[in-house]
């Protein structure tokens, strides 16, 4: 028999501050994997990230690529009978490995295209004709069209340290 | 009516800048006095950028409440993922005072701007719904067709139910009940409110397992006889239109906006609806 592996509750309380504050409410009925739809398409299973959180096992949560197949669609969070707020703790979870340097590369890329441009889609020449021959403005009333304002986004970028996350991903 | 900032995002006015002008003609025909909000950023988005610094997160939503309290308006949205952010956000600020603290700090290092806390944060299905009325819309709607349409909630203009407080997030009836109201006939699918596949950073990450949920999706509305599929959110919308050409021909069901579905229900010409950068063909 595999020997036990010892709970960790210093993680699981790291958990709880980082926006995880209902983790510890699951009794693991399943009622969030039986729900999930992501989990219909892969081994991704809900109830497990749930325990395995509880139980503070960092190793087996933190590294994993299951950790993001949620695609935050809120169905587990609307059921549990518990009222484990489950995307909260998804949410605190994935902030904890992004810290640690699990940070998908197209993930850290959607990530600068926001930190530089303040928009997460670019404007490209075509766009623009078509915005135009729409009747709209051909570059949209946003920080595109505002250095000042895309000045703003930066500042905030820095002064929550975002900026060095997205140029390291964490490592 | 009050009178609402324009929330664009990012997807809607890059990609499908038609849900945009259909936007603008569809809230003036309906007397929803809208103004561009000046300045304002991507959400950002509540999947994706929400999984990586939710501090960050907050603080760029908040940024853009402070524009919209700034002018002293409230805020419409035509995306579920804008209208989850800012929602979300917003409350989350008015509920716990010590996070308002520390976003409004680096808000006003950042912009000088704080947020006090004034902005309601509208999703346009439900501004429609119970501001405009669905008598209203059907009375202006004289050029609409009856086609079977598959009407995809999404996943964040409901929920989360408990702070949304819009509708049943299991048996909605809003979004159907305009549908309807445009002329067309809202069809029962199997699993009808299953996520598109595409948030939460699953489409940006792993493609292929974003493609199956909506491959499922698909083939449950093509079972219901769906002549069409009508969203309320661009991210969806692009997720069902470039999904069908990465499925590569399996399902042809061309994909629209419900403010596209009600341009041209108003009479608006097709050319103003944008639909020539649909990459799954629109011949309706």
């Amino acid at each position: 028999m595999p020997e036990a592996k010892e709970p960790n509750p210093e993680f699981t309380r790291k958990v709880v501050e980082a926006g995880g504050k209902t983790v510890n409410l699951c009794f693991q009925c399943g009622t969030c994997t039986g729900s999930c739809p992501s989990g219909r398409q892969t081994a991704f299973r809900v109830r497990k990230l749930v325990r395995r959180a509880q139980l503070g096992f960092e190793e087996d949560v933190l590294p994993s690529d299951d950790l993001w197949l949620c695609t935050t669609c809120f169905t587990c969070y609307e059921r549990c009978p518990r009222g484990v707020e489950i995307v909260d703790v998804i949410m605190a979870l994935r902030n904890m490995a992004v810290r640690k340097g699990y940070m998908a590369e197209p993930h850290r890329k959607v990530a600068e295209l926001i930190s530089k441009t303040g928009h997460l889609v670019t404007l490209r020449d075509e766009d623009k004709a078509l915005r135009t021959k729409l009747g709209l403005e051909g570059t949209p009333p946003t920080v595109f069209s505002d250095p000042k304002a895309l000045e703003e986004v930066k500042k905030i970028a820095a002064l929550c340290g975002f900026d060095k996350l997205v140029q390291t991903g964490g490592k | 009516m009050a009178k609402y900032g324009f929330f664009l995002g990012c997807i809607m006015p890059l990609r499908y800048p038609g849900i945009e002008s259909s936007s603008r003609e569809v809230f003036d025909a309906l007397g929803v006095e809208i103004v561009d909000m000046k300045g304002a950023s991507c959400c950002p988005a509540p999947g994706v950028m929400r999984s990586f610094d939710q501090t960050y997160w907050m603080s760029v939503a908040a940024r853009n409440l402070a524009i919209a309290e700034k002018m002293g308006v409230d805020i419409v949205t035509i995306c579920n993922g804008c209208f989850d952010t800012l929602f979300e956000v917003a409350h989350k600020l008015n509920h716990d005072p010590e996070m308002r603290k520390k976003v409004n700090k680096i808000l006003k290092d950042a912009t000088g701007m704080e947020y006090n806390g004034t902005v309601n944060v509208r999703h346009f299905v439900e501004l429609l719904y119970r501001d405009v009325g669905v008598e209203a819309i059907r009375a202006k709607a004289k050029g609409g067709k009856n086609l079977k349409a598959a009407v995809h909630y999404g996943c964040h203009f409901l929920k989360p139910s408990n702070i949304k407080k819009i509708d049943d997030a299991e048996r909605p009836h809003v979004f159907d009940d305009i549908v309807e109201a445009a002329g067309m006939t809202s069809v029962a699918y199997k699993d009808k409110g299953m996520c598109c596949g595409a948030g939460g950073g699953v489409r940006a990450r792993t493609p292929d397992v974003a493609l199956k949920m909506t491959r499922e999706n698909l083939v449950n509305m093509k079972n219901a006889g769906a002549e069409v599929i009508v969203d309320c959110c661009p991210f969806c919308h692009l997720q069902y239109d470039a999904g069908q050409v990465a499925l590569k021909g399996e399902f042809a069901i061309p994909v629209l906006h419900l403010m596209q579905i009600l341009g041209l229900a108003f009479g608006l010409p097709k050319e103003k609806l944008g639909l020539e950068v649909h990459q799954t063909k629109v011949n309706i």
